[in-house]
This record gives structure tokens, sequence and C-alpha cells, in this order.
């Protein structure tokens, strides 16, 4: 696992790297704190819905229709908070429920009736698209107080003490958590890997932490959406590699039969995996509004859904199921929005940065599909 | 005997698959069951494994009647199937594919270092050679794949384990491994039913023979007294 890691990370960082030395080298303002303050606060919403993603490639599937449940969402949640009066915390919960009651939806006509999931959230794409548009009205914008719950989201950002504890406690818990395994493995006289190969992972998060906080700091500080951007990545990330259910989608992601044969309920691990991609599209919409501290008809609308899945794919999960981790969500989006960010700084037209982007998505693709070929097994 | 099949039959349509089969499997003995295509080589194992229903016959485990109406009624009597494509997830390690389905867990939390020991022991008592339990099944060998396959049979605690043809995309060496596995199996008391068609491998693992031909039994065998001129007489038909 931990070796099919560095080889699906490799090529992004590394495009990670190029990326920020040519804006970096193009534009003085790219690498600013200011800016990538900016980055940080953009991705939250895009990088949430490809954390949903994620889930449903790992099946080998596909969810179009997380765009408009973001905006449908975001909608939703608006209505009741603003328009009738409901207190955020039972909105947002609503609106969570909404997400997950589509993908719930979504999930069973996709496994019981066996529509290809192009289909259905295909399907959904537009449907959820228009229930959106008829809830909104007339009207078509909804205006979020912008000293409420919601709004503040993505304007509050952790004092430099609080960014410094959080890094650290997760460090320490990281380097316990393994310093224990390596116990435990010793004792039950299994291969324990070698020391520095457990610890350089943790000193280079380590390092790439502090250099966050430090550059962050020296604008607003580290954003709270992004505080819980990271924090959904890795949450699920452990869930999904160390839970029955978690290795579960796994399996049916790998081989369906197989995993039928097994005794796993393939239909129930399916439609899981697309309520959870849903709902995480509805925490995504409502970080969306919380950015703009609205909602209108183009919430969850034009590219968002197409970045979100292209930044999955970038991230390395692969389109064809049973591979990949929820740091590709990060990672990918981290790309896209840094050519989006980028390019805006060049004033380049928006015509040349779609292209840039196909240009890195097929890449991403190419080295997908090249590994899926290369690796042993495949030919049969 | 483990199980006893009684004068079963199966028909698809217009085709009689089996026809008053018969065949015994003993603790402690690999029987291979070989036939040309289209015996029933295939149907009666699926009978067996709970695939397919019988239309009649009589299934007796262990000396008492039993009805095997599902895959899971065969998996819970202790009869363990290893079909040819061994359905593993290749994206899973080996630890992963052995407890497929069949997780360990403390409230929903793997154990991880808990089922890795489990495995490792499995393996190391079957004499299965993979350096790296932890790697991904696409990276392993055809043989070592199979002999993953025939652990996870094992960790059932199955009576009866079927393996389908075990050794028909394997190259020399690795079938050899196999058979080796096959053999420890039988040193452990476990009735082996063995579905093959190289008879060379037959010969070299099983202690008893049973011939389908057309659906119907054609000869029963000691391995020990048969050669193989009288093994193909018997499967196509010819008197030898």
């Amino acid at each position: 696992m931990s070796q099919r890691l560095t080889i699906g990370i490799t090529p992004v960082v590394a495009g990670l790297a190029v990326i920020a030395v040519t804006f970096g080298l193009l534009n003085e303002h790219f690498l600013a704190p200011e800016n990538l303050t900016n980055l940080m606060l953009q991705m939250a919403a895009t990088g949430t819905i490809s954390l949903g993603i994620v889930m449903v490639l790992l099946l080998g599937e596909i969810d179009l229709s997380a765009g408009s449940v973001s905006g449908l969402a975001a909608v939703v949640m608006t209505i009741l908070s603003v328009n009738r009066h409901l207190p955020v915390a039972a909105a947002i919960a609503l609106a969570l429920l909404t997400g997950a009651a589509i993908g719930t939806l979504q999930g069973v006509l996709f496994t019981r009736l066996g529509m290809p999931s192009f289909v259905v959230t295909l399907a959904g794409l537009i449907g959820w698209q228009g229930l959106l548009l008829y809830l909104l009205g007339r009207g078509g914008t909804i205006n979020l107080p912008f000293t409420g719950f919601v709004a503040k989201l993505s304007d509050t950002w952790l004092p430099a003490w609080l960014s410094w504890s959080i890094a650290a406690l997760a460090i320490v818990a990281w380097s316990a958590v393994t310093a224990l395994q390596r116990r435990l493995r010793e004792t039950a006289g299994l291969p324990v890997t070698a020391l520095w190969r457990a610890a350089a992972p943790i000193a280079g998060v380590a390092a790439l932490l502090a250099g966050t906080i430090v550059l962050l700091g020296a604008d607003r500080g580290v954003p709270l959406l992004l505080v819980l951007f990271v924090s959904m990545v890795v949450a699920l990330d452990l869930g999904l590699r160390h839970t029955v259910i978690g290795q579960r989608i796994f399996a049916v992601g790998g081989n369906p039969e197989a995993a039928r044969r097994a005794g796993i309920n393939v239909n129930a691990v399916r439609v899981l995996a697309f309520a959870a991609c849903a709902t995480l599209a509805a925490v995504g919409g409502i970080l969306a509004a919380s950015r703009l501290a609205a909602v209108n008809q183009s919430s969850g609308g034009s590219d968002i859904l197409l970045m979100a899945i292209a930044a999955a794919v970038i991230g390395g999960a692969s389109l064809f199921g049973g591979r990949g981790r929820t740091y590709a969500a990060l990672l990918g989006i981290l790309v896209i929005q840094s050519i989006t960010n980028g390019m805006l700084l060049l004033n380049v037209d928006s015509s040349i940065r779609f292209m840039v982007t196909a240009g890195v998505l097929i890449v991403a693709v190419a080295i997908d599909s090249l590994a899926r070929k290369g690796s042993p097994g495949a030919a049969r | 005997m483990v199980l006893q099949v009684r004068d079963i039959s199966k028909r698809y349509g217009a085709v009689q698959a089996l026809q008053n089969v018969r065949l015994d499997l003993a603790a402690g003995e690999v029987t291979a069951l070989v036939g040309d295509n289209g015996a029933g080589k295939s149907t009666l194992i699926k009978v067996i494994a709970g695939v397919v229903a019988a239309d009649h016959g009589t299934i007796s485990f262990e000396g008492r009647p039993v009805r095997i109406n599902r895959p899971h009624d065969a998996q819970s009597l202790g009869i363990a199937t290893v079909y040819q494509d061994l359905a593993l997830c290749e994206n899973l390690n080996v630890v992963a594919n052995l407890f497929l389905g069949a997780e360990q867990h403390h409230g929903g939390l793997l154990r991880h270092i808990h089922m890795e020991r489990t495995a490792h022991e499995l393996l190391t008592s079957l004499d299965v050679r993979i350096p790296d339990i932890r790697q991904p099944v696409a990276t392993l060998s055809g043989g070592q794949r199979q002999s993953v396959a025939i652990a996870r049979a094992l960790l059932g605690q199955p009576k009866l384990v079927v393996l389908d043809e075990p050794t028909a995309s394997l190259g020399v060496e690795q079938t050899a491994q196999v058979l080796a596995l096959i053999r420890r199996l039988r040193e452990r008391g476990l009735a082996v039913l063995l579905i093959s068609h190289n008879l060379a491998d037959v010969l070299a693992v099983s202690d008893r023979i049973t011939v389908l031909r057309l659906g119907r039994n054609a000869g029963d065998y000691r391995t020990d007294d048969a050669d193989q001129d009288t093994i193909v007489a018997a499967i196509t038909g010819a008197r030898a």
C-alpha cells in the first residue's frame, strides 16, 4: 500500500512543484502569503466535492450529480435558515440529510435497477439543478448574513498558537501510533519496516505543516476552511484503511464478483459510497455558499463538477476502481486551483486556462492507464 | 465418508448434464474428478457447492443426509470451493484477500496485526512462500495466487475442499508448488476433490480417480492401480 502511494503521489507532487516554480517566476504575487491564503480558501469547497468523487471512483463508478447536489444543499440550507429562520445548525443538518438522501436514492437506482451510474447521476445533474432553480424561484439570489455562522466559516483564521498546537498534536499522535504499531508488530513476530522509512513521512509532513503555518501566518493565519477540509481528508483516509466498511469499498472496487462471493453485500457498499459522495457534495456546497455569503442560480453549476472530478483523477484516484486515496482530492484540487489562480494573476483568458487544465487531466489519466497496464496481472 | 453423492441428475433444457451420478469423498484423501469437456464435472461441483440445485438425487455429509440449496449451505457444512478464477481482489494485499468478507475487527476497526499474524501462520503451516504478504495480490505469481485462494478456503475450517482446475494456467514449477500444497491439505485430514484436465497432475497427487463421461459415471480407480491409458480409455469411452 505504501509503495503504491509513492507511485501515485510522485507525478502530482512533481507537477505541483513545476506549477509553483513556473507561476512563481512569472508573477511575484503567486507565492505571496496573501495569494496562497486565497488559494486555500478557493480550493476547500470544490476539494470537498472532489473528496466525495473519490469515494465513488474507488468503486469504479462516477457521480455526475455532485455539483448540482452541492448547489441544491446550499440552497436548502440558506432557505431554511434565512427565509424560514431555522437555527443554523438545524438548517445545515437538513441540508446534509438532503445530500445523503439524494445519494442513497441514486445508489438504489444504480444497484436495484441496474442503471449505469453514469446515467443515474447524469439525470441527477440535470434534475437537482432544476430543483435548485425551482426553490430559488424568481429572486434567484439569497444572501447569507455576513456575521452569521455560515459566512463566518470562511472568514475565521486560527491564531498562531492554535495552529501550532493542532499541528504538534497531529504529529505527536501519528508518531505515537506508529511507534506503538512497530512495538505490537515486533511482539507479534511480524516484519517491521525500517525506522527511517516510518519516520521519513512523519518528518516530511511535520516540515510541510510548519512551512504552511509560517507562510499563512504572514498573512491572516491558517484559515478554518483549510483545517476543515484537511481534517475531512485525513479522517476519511483513516476510515477507508482501518475500518471493515472501508476495506469492503476497496474490495468491491477491485473485484465486485469476488466480494460478492466472499459474502460482502456489494449493493449496500455501493449505496453507502454514493450516499457518502452526495453528503460530501452537500458539505462542499455549504462551504461554497459560505465563501460567497450567498446562494444563487449558478451555485454548484458551471465547471465545479468537472473540476472536482478532474481533481480526483489528477490526484491519483483510479477511474478503474479499487485504487486511490483521499489525498488525491487534496493534491488534485491544489493542482487545479493553482493553475486557475496563477492564470488569473497573469491575466490569461479562461480559454487558455481550460486548455491547460485539460492537458493536465489528460496527463493524469494517461499515467493512471499506464500504471494499470503496467501492473502485473492486468493482462489476464 | 465425508461426502456421499448418490443418483444425482441435472438437466439443462434438452441437455442431460448429469445422470444418476455417484461420488464418494473420504477424509485425508484426494479424489480426482476427470472427464472430457461436457462430461458434467462443472455441473457436479456446482451441485456440491450449492450454486445449482440437482433435479434429483441425495447428498450425505458425514453420514447425514443434507440439502445444499445455496452456496451458504455448503459453506456452513464445511465445503469450501476454490473456483478457477480464484475470486481474488488484485488491488488488496494478501492478508485482506484471505480475510475478505470475514474481516476480524473490534467495533468496526480492522485488527490488522491480528489478521496478519493469523495469515502468516496459516501460510507458513502450508509452506506457502510469499515474500511480503502486505503486497497487493496483483504482484504475485499465478502459483502464489492459487495458494492464497486455497489458503483462504482453509480459514473457514472446512472438511472438504473442492479445487476447480487449480493448475490450469500454471507453469511447471508453480504447478509443483500447488500440488505440494494439495498434499498438505490431505495431510491435514481434509477431503479434497480435485477437478483437472491434466492427467499427469491427477496421477501425481490423487488417491482415487472418478471418471465422468457424458454425464454418467464411467469408472472409479485407485490411483495406484491405474495407468494413464486406462483413464484415457474411460474418459473417451474407448474399450482398452
